[in-house]
This record gives C-alpha cells, structure tokens and sequence, in this order.
C-alpha cells in the first residue's frame, strides 16, 4: 500500500528491505551507526545525515561503523563483493570518491572483464552529491559524468522518493558495482511510495511531463527545475516534454531519441560541469543520431565551470534555475517563433 | 433553478480524481442529444474517457474549452429543451455553483478502500451503497478492481457493491497460494467469508467472469446470478500476444503497445495509465503470480477451462456482455451459451467494455440484478 514518505525514508526503507530479504547484504560506511569506537549512544547517527538510522537496531552488526579511511573500507565492500557479499557502502559524499578511486575505478569495474565474466562485484556505494546546501566546494559536486566515463560501473541519481526505493533495491540486486548518487536537496521531498518491496529496471528513463514542442532531458534535482520551467512554458503556449534519465549507465537513449522526435527540440539540463558532462553526452547523442529531427540546435543548461562557491547568493546561481532553462528553451523554438 | 435546465458537469472518476480537462466535444451546441450519447471527452492524469448525457434535450450551451482544466463538478455544459428561454439558461450558468471544493464529501464516501485478511491472503476491497442485494464485481489477469471505476457507483443504487482485488492483483497479497480457477474461485468464496456475505451477484470481467462461472458451478447456493463480461471460460480462443505480452513486458514502450490491445480506442491507454501498471508490475511477488496464472489459465494461446457446456447445465441466471472489438477474447464467445443467457454485444468497444461504455454496460447490469 502507497503512502507517502520522503526521499531520505525511501532510502532507508530499501536498505531495511533488502536486508531483511538476502543476509549476504551488509552496509558499511562512516558513522552509519553511532561513530566507530566512540562511547555514548549507539545508533546515535545513522549515517551523516541520519539516512541510516534506525537500521541497527534492526538489523545489528550487519551495519559496520569504519575507521575514517576511504580507500580502506570502500576496498573491504568491494573484496566483500567479489567474496560473495552484497555491501552497501556510504561513501558521505561522492567529492571524497578521490582518495579511493583505484579501488572503484581499477579494481571494482574491471574485476568482470579481467577475470573473462567468471567474477561478480555487487557492491553498492551510495553518496550524497549536488549543491545547495551551503556545504561549499567539497561537498557540493555533481561529479556523475566522472563514473559514467568508466565502463563497467553503473551510475543512478534518482529525483524522487519512489524511484529512489526501487532503484536502490534494483542497485543492490544487481551483479555489477553501482554508483548511487543522492541529491542531499531532495532528501526531504515525499512522494508515493509503496510499502512493499519492487525493483525499477536499469536504463529505462521517465516520462514526468508530456509535451509536443520542445524535449528536456535531466536527472536529479534539475527534474524540478525542468518540471518549474515547463509550467511556465505551459503559460506562453509552450508544451514541454520533461525526461528524468534515472540512470546514467546505463542510459536509456531511446526515450531521449523518440521525444526529440515527436517534438523536434532539445533541452539537456545538467547539474555537473559542462565540459565532458552528461549534458554534452545527451546532447552530442542526439545531433549524431536525430539529426534529421532536430529543428534547432541542441541547448545545454548546466552549471558554470567553477567550483561550486560557498556564497549562498552564487551558489544559488551555480544550479539551473527554472528560468535559465525555460531561456533555453526558448531559444530553441525562437526561429519557429520568427517565421 | 428552472428544473428543466440539466448541467454537465466534469465527472468524478475515483475519489483521487480533483480536476479533468476537457479535450474535446463530440457534439456541437444546438445538437439533440438523447441519454448514453457521448458529449464531450475529458482525460485525467489517469485515463481519458468521455462524459455521456444523463438527459434527454438540446446541448444548449458548451461551456468548457478544449484543452482546459476544470474542478470535479464544474459546470461544462447545459442540456435543455428548444422550449426554454435562452435568458433562463444564461441565468441559470451565471448562477451555477461549483461544489467541488465541498468538505464533507470526501467523508461521505468513506474511505476508498479497506482490506480484509482471507486463507488466500489480504485482500483489498472497494464498498459502495447498502442493503440488498450484494454484488461482487470480479476483476481480470492483471486487472484491479479500478477497473470498475465508472461501474462500482452507478450499481451501488441497486445494493451493496463490493470490488476486491485478487490475490496476486492491485494491492492484495502478492502470493497466489493455488495459481488455478478453482483456487481463485475459493479467494472469492473466502473473500465472501471473511466480511460476512452469505450469497451476491457475481459480476467478473475476463478472467473474473471464469471466476465467476467457476464459482456458481461448485457454490450454486451463494451465487445469486453471474454477469460475464468479455469472459474467459466460454471458448478455447485467447490472444496470448497479450497475455503474454502483458507478462513480459518491463518498460514503458513494451508494456502501451499491448496495453493498447484493451481498448477500442487505443488513445485511451493514457502514460499514466501505462505507469501505473508498472508500477504494480515491479513490486515483489508480482511476475511470479502473473507468470503462475497465465500458465495454469492460458498456456500456449488456449483457455485451459472451458466452462459453457456445464453453464448450460445450470441453473443460476447468466448476462453476458462483450465488447464488439474485442481484441483480447473474441467477441463470439458471447453467443457459447446460446438461449442460456441473454447476451449483449456492444459496439465500438473493446475487452475493457465495462470502462469504454459504462452507462451502457451499468444499464444492463441494473436491469440484470432486479430481473
């Protein structure tokens, strides 16, 4: 039965869940439970932001609070993983991914290729990502197309409440590594949500608005964003499609390629930095792929090439708003306009 | 108010449904409409579907505009005869009051749903209306029992109308402890059980009807009648590209093809509507009481039950109703019980014949239950 419960509450409900479905999953991470070795309350924490919390008291040592090491303990889930575990690792936040990237990046998503498909790795390694909240420039990066690069890794970032649950659900059931990206926006957003367990499939994107004239294409936070713009498009006779990738690999380019046929327009909204980003990747797919669709050039909206400030007042500029993405939107239908 | 001036309203489908939008008249103003006509169309974010005359007369005025949002119960067009004065209709629509922001109502519905625990599992159920007769409306594979949306109401005026969901189906346990007829037939028989229904009319749709059949076969004694409604258990033939399809399918682009298969109009499958389905689809338990069913019940593209040479041999009263488009069961089926049963077969129509022309189809079934 569906009611409604936040982002945050899905999350925790999907480990809750799984854990008690298949006792080969473990979660691991900093503070996840009450502060490795420290006295005082265990349970105190649940994780940075308490997402976690509340699990070991249902599930006890099967939650492990690690030593301050990156590299250490995200290599233990990944041994873990190619031992016969399903880890959950919280990583905090995916700007810390540097100091354990060989584990992820030389060893976790290569360990199937290298070994001729013989070796699994189902680890998850869940991360808070995004901006807005006023944690400044190392706590506050979208670094999803860094992952998405890697082949071997899987790279999810959900908007909402019910898509976190089962994307979450279907992360730890899947055999491969999967980076889970968390906006740390939307951890108070509810939605839906229903009580029972369910999987949602890898690579197949949501339609959250249709529309006729113009397609947006994002992912997490920027959803909003996008859904903002379109309503204010609505306004002035404007019907915009809005596509919510869900994933990032994989990507389900089919849904991305049959809106921009159906409306002739694209709109990439992107959180990260716009060189190499997801945005670019989006939009490039599309000219090489639909061109003969396209009746304008393809626009992005992403944030600035900077790191993200720690001013609130440009730090609230770095996103893309609404507005920028209905302007770009607008530029996309101006000729149509014109003529 | 003048008595003779009739308004059309937008229509509340489901308690969830707040507001619709009007996309498009079916008949101009100054057209004689006569009662069940099709007016004017609306879609929700759930389905679209299309508001029928209540009344008899002139489409007199169209108020709603295509492509715009109205609340549930706004005013979006009048019905009057030539007869009346064209100021005492403009009266009448300056005065008219929207009371869809009313409180109470929402209350005097009760809640939407309820659950009951059963042998075969907790059950949701919809109940409308009071007193007797009982009826009990029996969805399909894959069905819930939304699919009596535009039905559950309008019979509520004849008795008790109870919906469940079956096991495996809407929000019911998703274990199907016996994946046959008969195990589903003793779900209903339980469901009856559990809330206390000594004996009820059955009304079942496709894979309901058979579970309607089935169960009047072994429980004579608390079936007070059966409707079939684009049933299984009357012939061999049904399209496995559906059932099947409708198993296997994962995503969006999969699933709004096969879906569309349901419907007479195929615009009627709306995204929202396709979403909905996967997201019962992708919860725990569910591919596996689809697959369990759909091998026991149709396996290969053949009913394996075939039930209208023992109908015949019995006594309880039978309507059957089918969609003349059917696409899912063929529409002739409906004559495999022959002088047995009254049989109707509706035009421009599909397997959800029940949602495509309710009013046609809750007139039968009213005129069925007080026969």
């Amino acid at each position: 039965m569906a009611r409604k419960i936040s982002y945050k509450q899905a999350i925790n409900e999907a480990l809750d869940l799984e854990m008690r479905r298949d006792p080969t999953v473990i979660v691991l991470g900093e503070d996840i439970v009450g502060g490795a070795g420290a006295p005082g309350e265990i349970d105190a924490w649940g994780g940075v932001l308490g997402v976690t919390k509340g699990l070991h008291a249902k599930h006890g040592n099967r939650l492990m609070d690690t030593p301050l090491s990156e590299s250490a303990y995200i290599g233990a889930a990944i041994g873990a993983a190619a031992c016969g575990m399903r880890p959950v690792a919280e990583l905090m936040f995916l700007d810390f991914m540097g100091v354990c990237f060989d584990q992820i990046l030389n060893q976790a998503a290569k360990f199937k290729y290298m070994f001729g498909g013989k070796a699994k790795t189902p680890v998850v390694i869940r991360a808070m990502v995004g901006a807005g909240f006023r944690a400044a420039a190392q706590h506050s990066q979208m670094l999803t197309p860094m992952f998405t690069h890697v082949p071997g890794l899987k790279v999810v970032c959900p908007s909402n409440a019910y898509d976190a649950k089962g994307l979450l659900i279907q992360s730890i059931r899947d055999d491969d590594p999967v980076i889970f990206c968390e906006h740390k926006a939307l951890y108070g957003s509810e939605c839906d949500v229903p009580e029972e367990s369910y999987a949602i499939p890898f690579g197949e994107a949501n339609i959250v608005r249709d529309g006729k004239d113009v397609t947006i294409v994002s992912y997490g936070l920027t959803v909003h964003r996008a859904l903002d713009a379109a309503e204010k498009l609505a306004k002035t006779g404007v019907q915009a499609e809005v596509i919510d990738l869900r994933t990032l690999s994989p990507i389900d380019w089919d849904t991305v390629i049959e809106s921009v046929e159906n409306t002739g327009r694209l709109v990439v909204v992107d959180e990260a930095n716009p060189r190499c980003s997801i945005a670019g990747d989006v939009a490039a797919y599309v000219a090489q792929n639909a061109f003969g669709a396209l009746k304008a050039a393809p626009q992005m909206v992403t944030a600035p090439h900077t790191p993200v400030p720690f001013s609130p007042v440009l730090e609230d500029l770095y996103i893309p708003s609404a507005d920028a993405i209905a302007a770009a939107v607008n530029k996309t239908t101006a000729r149509a306009l014109a003529a | 108010m003048n008595e003779r001036i009739k308004p059309i309203v937008m229509p509340k489908w489901g308690l969830s449904m707040s507001e619709g939008k009007v996309t498009g008249w079916l008949k101009p103003a100054g057209t004689k409409v006569g009662v069940g006509d099709e007016i004017v169309e609306v879609e929700t974010d759930k389905i679209a579907g299309v508001v029928e005359a209540n009344e008899a007369g002139t489409l007199r005025r169209v108020i709603g505009a295509p492509d715009t949002v109205y609340p549930v119960k706004a005013l979006i067009g009048v019905i009057a005869d030539d007869d009346v004065p064209d100021a005492d209709i403009d009266a009448y629509v300056a005065e008219y009051a929207t009371h869809a922001a009313e409180e109470g109502e929402a209350e005097e519905a009760g809640p939407r749903y309820e659950f009951v625990d059963t042998p075969a599992g907790r059950l949701r159920y919809a109940k409308r209306g009071d007193g007797e007769p009982n009826v009990l409306l029996i969805h399909g594979f894959g069905g819930d029992l939304d699919n009596w949306l535009f039905n559950i109401d309008a019979l509520a005026e004849a008795g008790t109308v109870y919906a469940l969901d079956l096991p495996g189906h809407g929000q019911s346990d998703k274990a199907v402890k016996q994946a046959s007829l008969a195990g589903l037939s003793t779900a209903v028989t339980g469901f009856m059980d559990a809330l206390g229904i000594g004996r009820a009319h059955l009304v079942g749709h496709s894979m309901g009807g058979a579970i309607a059949a089935q169960t009047a076969l072994d429980h004579p004694e608390r079936v007070a009648s059966i409707t079939l409604i684009g049933s299984a258990g009357l012939g061999e033939e049904i399209n496995s590209g559906y059932t099947d399809g409708f198993v296997t399918a994962t995503s969006r682009r999969d699933l709004k093809p096969v879906l569309e298969q349901l419907f007479h109009d195929p615009a009627t499958v709306t995204r929202q509507l396709v979403d909905d389905l996967l997201k019962y689809k992708r919860l725990d338990g569910v591919d596996d009481a689809l697959r369990s069913l759909s091998e026991a019940l149709f396996a290969g593209g053949r009913q394996s039950t075939v039930l209208a040479e023992a109908l015949k041999g019995a006594d309880t009263p039978v309507l059957v109703v089918w969609g003349e488009s059917d696409r899912v069961i063929p529409a002739a089926h409906a004559g495999a019980l022959g002088e047995r049963a009254r049989a109707e077969v509706i035009g421009e129509a599909g397997h959800m014949v029940q949602m495509e022309k309710a009013s046609r189809v809750n007139e039968l079934l009213l005129a069925h239950l007080k026969a």
